[in-house]
């Protein structure tokens, strides 16, 4: 026999100024199965919350309504009161009556009325909750971390740092990701390779962290806790367990002339090549589509160089499945494929670049040797222009965001450019100076003031070519007229857009990402980290355009959301989750086909001889998310949802 | 004249936008017409039609679906998997007798208080110039064929 103890809260005047509480009392007493109807100013308080205890316990009550505000605000509050009464804590409800009632209408009787109705329908529906308990998951404390950029690096030491062991994946060859293509960085002008070799060497010798290079996920099966990641290890042809990257075979490599995506094709490599000189790990990798050897059998030089007989031609892609239990996405960004800027000349002229080109002329260990020297006819540019927002913030190329990087590397470059070339010239075209960070305006500033960079207001329309020197036209807005700019060098600040593979890893790993292909975080402001899947985090650019210190201290965070969860050896999670009749489940799946989350598998029902009677539904509670879309595709009744039971809502329903 | 005509109106709605989105209602004091009763669900993709024809078969005079945004769903795909079944349902309405515009379907954020209050009181005002809804005899049939509760 149920026995139910209705609590109607006062809640102040909030609720008892607008409803008849005395009436709602003596109304609900008399419904079946309600064994005590009591009301008190505020049930929350400590007296209220004893009130209640002590009636589970007198009158061994089944059962708790408390009509008072919405569940969102207390219903933890309440069901740990239930539970210190020895009451299972799903065996209480909240009748809202002050969010949907007493504080939305203005007629007493009206209010009364419906508040009556609230109550009597929870009633009806906790008399058929069931005693539930939250879920325990066991958690496998090992991370993931996708992408090897500085947002990455940073995830893994910040989790191995702590304790746990990490898995570090990296597609190239090396760790490092693009700010180790960058030369100095704003907003100090500190080095950058200086500041990142040494993190990578961290992360490469730290007992606790793998390091997996030239390496990608294939799969991602499992569920917080308990991943299971297939990672595909492209072969090297190198063996990375004797490879002491003395660098011979580069030496020697005769195919010399490959582009190198490092040096974004301002110098080149070799077939057999790590992608620049501090490379972490440094073990070289045969690129075998341009290897002679691969081509037709000859060559074979590397091999015969190697001291120590680490070439071999014969490795094979290798598939890791690893367990983890939980992944950090640190996958990054790229800049913006400029061949849709016609208007610029992009392509069309060498000596209009990327800023990440410009990076690669201003590094010390890059292709120039830290001068900037122009790609045509390696030059020193006397006059070079800026062009800021190139594709950013420009609805016709697709991107409507702001990159948020690019004021700051803009007026960098100009600053390095002022500290190479002393005579040199730069004009900057800008829609507006964003440099909105902890000393940002300051360094922009300095650009203007110190190293003489000019800034003009306005868009440009066209760059074109006459007599051997580059012209830029565009419009100045604050002098409202056009202007025409000669320049030895033109330099476009392209938008940071997603991995242009960004959308099919997201597929393959089960996230979500918003209409450009950046990651969705599963709150905006609230829990920026994590992505909507749980125990699936971000950090760094592939959540949305960022610099260095942010990514920095996304990849913390992340780390620590990590962390959190790995501080327990059991995951617990509300029991709200679908489970099946396996009696009368005919096996249809139109339960699996309709889960959102892949919850729900097939199960052999075998004989005593191990002869299969049927196949059933079984919902994997890990997975399952408990939205309750499988329950209403059942044609035979045969899974529901614990907590919101066809049963329950049918009662709920019928009480109204 | 006979008072006016008040109707009894059931909304399915999920726990994480609309429902929400009532609560918001309530904070900021908004006032709207005491018709509506609320039954919380997770997700909208919990609402089964069944419990659409129980609500009419009960009395009520209207039904209202509400949930996430589409694409906003808490629960990735719930709200879409609810839409594409109201469309079959949709049709199995007509046959059945009952008319259309009874049920209404629209999608409110947990941010939309103000939304949810003007939804309220048009759906209300609809419902109560459609009258009493009276077939609902002509459901037990389909009910109790379908129904094991
Ligand atoms: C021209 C330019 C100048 C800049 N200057 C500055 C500056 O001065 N100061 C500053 O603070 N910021 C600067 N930035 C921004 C800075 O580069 C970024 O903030 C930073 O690189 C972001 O780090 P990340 O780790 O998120 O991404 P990335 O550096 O892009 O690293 C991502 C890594 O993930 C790997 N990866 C991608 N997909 C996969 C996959 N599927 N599997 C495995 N691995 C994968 C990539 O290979 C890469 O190594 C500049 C950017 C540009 C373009
Ligand atoms: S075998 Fe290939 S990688 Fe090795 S030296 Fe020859 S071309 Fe270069
Ligand atoms: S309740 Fe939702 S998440 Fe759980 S098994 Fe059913 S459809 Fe999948």
């Amino acid at each position: 026999m149920a026995k139910i103890g209705v609590f109607v809260c006062h809640c102040g005047e909030n609720i008892a100024s607008m409803v008849e509480t005395a009436k709602l009392v003596s109304t609900i007493a008399d419904h079946p199965g309600v064994e005590i109807s009591t009301e008190y100013k505020y049930f929350c308080s400590d007296p209220g919350q004893e009130t209640v205890k002590k009636a589970i316990r007198e009158h061994n009550l089944t059962g708790v309504v408390v009509a008072a505000c919405s569940p969102r605000m207390h219903e933890q509050t309440f069901r740990k009161a239930c539970a210190e009464a020895g009451l299972n804590p799903y065996m209480l409800e909240m009748a809202n009556i002050r969010e949907h009632c007493s504080w939305v209408h203005t007629d007493k009787k009206e209010a009364t009325d419906k508040a009556i109705e609230i109550t009597r329908s929870l009633v009806e529906k906790v008399k058929r909750n069931n005693d539930l308990q939250p879920i325990s998951v066991p958690v496998t404390r090992r991370a993931m971390v996708i992408g090897g950029g500085v947002a990455g690096i940073q995830a893994a030491l910040d989790i191995a740092s702590a304790g746990r062991e990490v898995v570090l994946v990296e597609r190239e060859p090396s760790i490092g990701g693009h700010m180790a293509q960058l030369s100095e960085t704003f907003p100090t002008l500190d080095c950058s390779q200086c500041i990142l070799t040494p993190r990578m060497v961290e992360a490469i010798q730290h007992p606790n962290i793998t390091v997996m290079t030239y390496s990608e996920v294939e799969e991602v099966d499992g569920y917080i806790g308990n991943f299971s990641v297939k990672v595909r290890k492209k072969a090297r042809y190198v063996k990375m367990e004797t490879c002491t990257g003395c660098g011979d075979c580069i030496q020697k490599c005769p195919v010399k002339k490959i582009p190198s995506e490092f040096e974004c094709s301002l110098g080149n490599r070799t077939a057999i090549y790590t992608p620049f000189a501090q490379a972490v790990p440094n073990v070289p990798v045969i690129d075998r589509s341009r290897c002679t050897y691969f081509k037709n059998g000859k060559c074979g030089i590397c091999k015969k160089t190697c001291q120590i007989d680490s070439i071999d031609f014969d490795q094979q892609d290798i598939i890791e499945t690893l367990e983890v239990g939980a992944i950090v996405v640190a996958t990054g960004f790229q800049v913006q494929d400029t061949s849709g800027y016609g208007e610029y000349g992009y392509g069309r002229y060498k000596d209009v670049i990327t800023g990440l080109h410009f990076e690669r002329l201003a590094s010390a260990s890059g292709p120039t040797a830290g001068k900037i020297l122009r790609p045509s006819d390696g030059k020193e540019p006397q006059t070079v222009v800026f062009i800021q927002c190139a594709g950013s913030r420009d609805v016709s190329k697709g991107v409507r965001y702001c990159s948020r990087i690019c004021c700051m590397y803009t007026s960098k470059h100009a600053m390095l450019y002022a500290h190479k070339v002393h005579e040199g010239v730069s004009q900057i075209f800008y829609m507006d100076i964003r440099a909105a960070g902890k000393g940002y305006d300051e360094f922009t500033r300095r650009a203007i003031e110190e190293d003489k960079a000019g800034y003009i207001r306005g868009r440009v329309s066209k760059v074109y070519e006459e007599n051997g020197k580059l012209i830029v036209r565009g419009a100045d807005t604050l002098l409202g007229r056009q202007v025409e700019v000669q320049a030895d060098m033109v330099v476009l600040a392209t938008a940071m857009v997603p991995q242009h593979d960004a959308k099919d890893f997201a597929k393959k790993i089960g996230i979500s990402y918003d209409e450009y292909g950046f990651y969705n975080e599963a709150h905006l402001k609230l829990r920026p980290v994590e992505s909507s899947t749980a125990g699936i985090y971000l950090a760094g650019a592939c959540q949305s355009p960022k610099d260095i210190p942010d990514s920095v201290a996304q990849a913390s965070a992340a780390a620590a959301k990590v962390l959190g969860l790995f501080s327990k050896e059991h995951l617990e999670r509300e029991p709200v989750v679908a489970m099946v009749t396996e009696s009368t489940c005919a096996g249809c799946w139109g339960c699996a086909t309709a889960c959102p989350y892949n919850a729900i598998d097939h199960r052999d029902i075998n004989d005593r001889n191990g002869n299969l009677i049927k196949r059933v539904a079984s919902v994997n509670p890990g997975l399952c998310q408990g939205c309750g879309t499988c329950v209403s595709f059942c044609r035979s009744n045969s899974i529901d949802l614990a907590g919101f039971t066809e049963k329950q809502i049918f009662a709920e329903v019928m009480a109204l | 004249m006979s008072e006016p005509f008040e109707p009894k109106i059931v909304a399915f709605v999920c726990t994480y936008c609309t429902y929400a989105g009532a609560d918001l209602a309530g904070t900021s004091r908004m006032k709207y017409a005491s018709n509506v009763r609320i039954v919380r669900l997770p997700c909208t993709g919990r609402i089964s039609p069944m419990f659409i024809l129980k609500a009419l078969q009960k009395g009520a005079d209207g039904v209202l679906v509400s949930g996430c945004h589409p694409g906003d769903c808490h629960f990735a795909q719930g709200n879409y998997h609810a839409r594409r079944r109201w469309t079959v349902f949709r049709a199995l309405l007509s046959f059945t007798g009952i008319p259309e515009e009874r049920i209404k379907f629209s999608w409110i954020s947990a941010a939309e208080g103000a939304k949810f209050a003007e939804l309220i009181n048009g759906v209300t005002e609809e419902i109560r110039s459609l009258g009493p809804f009276e077939q609902y005899q002509e459901l037990q049939k389909i009910i109790e064929t379908q129904s094991t509760y």
